[in-house]
């Protein structure tokens, strides 16, 4: 997407005006270079700190190169990608990825309805409810993967204690340590699914929900009919941020685990390779991979989108 | 009337279950942090004895100020530049006709989809080439470009509710353009501005990516990398509570912005991502 986008030099873009339409007023003239004159520097920081990195990657990933051997520098057209599309590891992480992903948004969806509804029938609260709920969305993923891994330490942890585990080594072993990934995961991310959701709810109209609740629908049927059908376009919006933040987890993985225990995810693998190995070939592949891997994901997500909307409005 | 107090209690009780959620890990991480000795290891939610200790231990490692100097500086350096990009973005997207302004929207949300960890390796690569790796240049850079698509989202739409013919209208009435923008636009944009630098904030104060691949030193290297190589008052000990109590201060500016903000937060995080 931003990749296949020339950097187009900010002041370039007054075209010389065609002689076939009308002639073009000083006025519309001046707001056109005002324009880009304005969102001129911001497009060319996004540009060029995105667009060119990753352009330099593609290219790096078709040579055989390690820092620590700059001269042994080789062009080996597709070889990486052949090598991590072979590796059983990488089909793994791709495994694990896609499960931590799956996983916890579907439970955000979940958990974030409920939190959102809560938010949105309370009374008393409100402000409290939401100045809460804001606290895991500003706090440094850092620190809440720290405050998880020791909850879940069977050495300071209170987890074990408190549900009775006794000595339960919950890093000990892949399905356990990916557990107490995902709780993390969950409890940080939740809160931006569940506002999204919230802003969602806000803009049903309560004539519906009344003439619902008038014609003797239970809360139940109220929420599939009524609540659900009216919010398909904050759910989709909501699911396509979290799914594509998901699938680039990072940071929890690091802290909780490093990677051990079989707990290792692409975003890891193209860290572990580039900066810890400098294999510096092999890691751009890896992440040109991912890369092309979320713009898929985002296209899919558009895609069923889009036919989503129309078929609403279709409907109407 | 009794079905409906009961609804009103389980609302009440769902709330309380909010507030729960939100804070118990948080409040773990406090509770850790005044934690001493033997106490660390007893498994129990509370400390039994309250030490400041970890919290001397914090502020007495060079490790801790200089990463925590490093992340005030260069967040505040980042968040400014971006939110003046943006704010310039955003107005000549929202206000202007010009060709282009789909590109850029367009660009934006790319960048916003991008695998952060996808930039930051080849700029590893780049940046030790041309000598801003480990600098704090080296990181406000990349910092701008991942804050600045949501910025520009949040502000046009902020922007776009803006009655500008009021301005045109403060001129009627013999205003210059000056006192018409200063007097009428400026106090109106103002909170779609401050709701773009607290979330630009937010993202920058909590990257980890780009601080653990963009330095290898005290020099540049801000707090969250920080902590992941922090080992507390001597290499032997298990630094668990000091990480604790250095989770807690830098978590500090995060509530007292939650706390005075949380209106224009949830405005920022559904104008950009609901109407964007």
């Amino acid at each position: 997407m931003s990749t296949t986008i020339p950097a187009a030099p900010p002041e370039a873009a007054p075209v010389p005006p065609r002689r076939a339409r009308p002639a073009m007023t000083d006025r519309t003239r001046h707001e056109r270079r005002l324009g880009w004159m304005l969102a001129g520097p911001a497009l060319f920081v996004m540009v060029a700190v995105t667009g060119y990195p990753i352009l330099n990657a593609l290219w790096l990933s078709l040579f055989d190169y390690r820092l620590t051997d700059p001269d042994g520098r080789e062009f080996v057209w597709f070889a990486n990608y052949a090598t991590i599309f072979t590796d059983g590891l990488f089909w793994r992480q791709f495994g694990v990825t896609a499960l931590i992903t799956v996983v916890t948004v579907s439970v955000e969806l979940v958990l974030g309805f409920a939190l959102a509804m809560v938010m949105h029938r309370a009374l008393y609260m409100r402000t409290l409810l939401r100045t809460a709920i804001l606290i895991p969305y500003g706090i440094i993923t850092v620190v809440s993967a720290f405050s998880w891994q020791y909850a879940f330490s069977n050495t300071y942890g209170f987890v074990n204690p408190w549900f009775g585990l006794g000595d339960q080594d919950w890093f000990g072993n892949t399905w356990t340590a990916l557990f107490a990934i995902c709780v993390a995961e969950i409890w940080k991310t939740t809160p931006f699914m569940s506002l999204l959701l919230l802003a969602g709810l806000a803009q049903i109209p309560n004539d519906y929900l009344e003439a619902a609740t008038v014609d003797g629908a239970t809360p139940w049927q109220r929420f599939k009919r009524v609540i659900l059908p009216n919010m398909k376009a904050a759910i989709m919006v909501a699911l396509l941020f979290r799914t594509l933040d998901a699938f680039r987890i990072f940071d929890n993985v690091f802290i909780m685990t490093a990677g051990a225990q079989g707990t290792e995810t692409l975003s890891f693998l193209a860290y572990r390779q580039t900066i810890s190995r400098v294999m510096v070939g092999l890691g751009s592949a890896v992440s040109v991979i991912l890369a092309v891997i979320v713009v898929l994901i985002a296209f899919l997500f558009v895609k069923v989108f889009r036919t989503d909307l129309s078929q609403q409005k279709g409907g109407n | 009337m009794k079905p409906g107090r009961r609804a009103e209690v389980a609302w009440i009780v769902g709330g309380i279950a909010v507030v729960l959620y939100a804070i118990v890990p948080v409040a773990w991480i406090v509770s850790l942090s005044f934690k001493g000795g033997d106490d660390i290891t007893n498994q129990s939610f509370l400390p039994s004895a309250f030490t400041w200790e970890n919290y001397r231990i914090v502020f007495a490692s060079d490790l801790f100020t200089t990463a925590l100097r490093n992340s005030i500086g260069i967040t505040i350096i980042a968040t400014t530049i971006s939110v003046v990009l943006a704010t310039l973005a955003a107005y000549a997207v929202a206000r202007l006709e010009f060709p282009g302004k789909r590109l850029i929207l367009g660009v934006a949300l790319a960048i916003t989809v991008f695998p952060i960890i996808a930039i930051a390796t080849p700029l590893f690569n780049m940046w030790r080439n041309i000598g801003l790796y480990d600098t704090w240049i080296g990181l406000i850079i990349p910092y701008l470009s991942f804050s600045l698509p949501l910025s520009v989202y949040v502000l046009s739409a902020f922007f776009r509710e803006i009655p500008w013919e009021m301005e045109q209208a403060a001129q009627v009435d013999g205003a210059t353009s000056w006192q018409a923008f200063r007097k009428v636009i400026v106090p109106l944009a103002a909170p779609g501005v401050a709701t773009a630098a607290i979330l630009t904030f937010f993202a920058v104060w909590n990257d980890f990516i780009f601080g653990i691949t963009l330095t290898s030193s005290e020099r540049s290297r801000p707090v969250p990398a920080a902590l992941a190589f922090f080992s507390g008052e001597s290499s032997f000990s298990e630094p668990t509570a000091p990480i604790a109590a250095a989770s807690v201060i830098i978590t500090i500016p995060v509530i007292v912005l939650v706390l005075f903000f949380q209106r224009r937060i949830v405005a920022g995080l559904t104008a950009g991502a609901v109407k964007g």
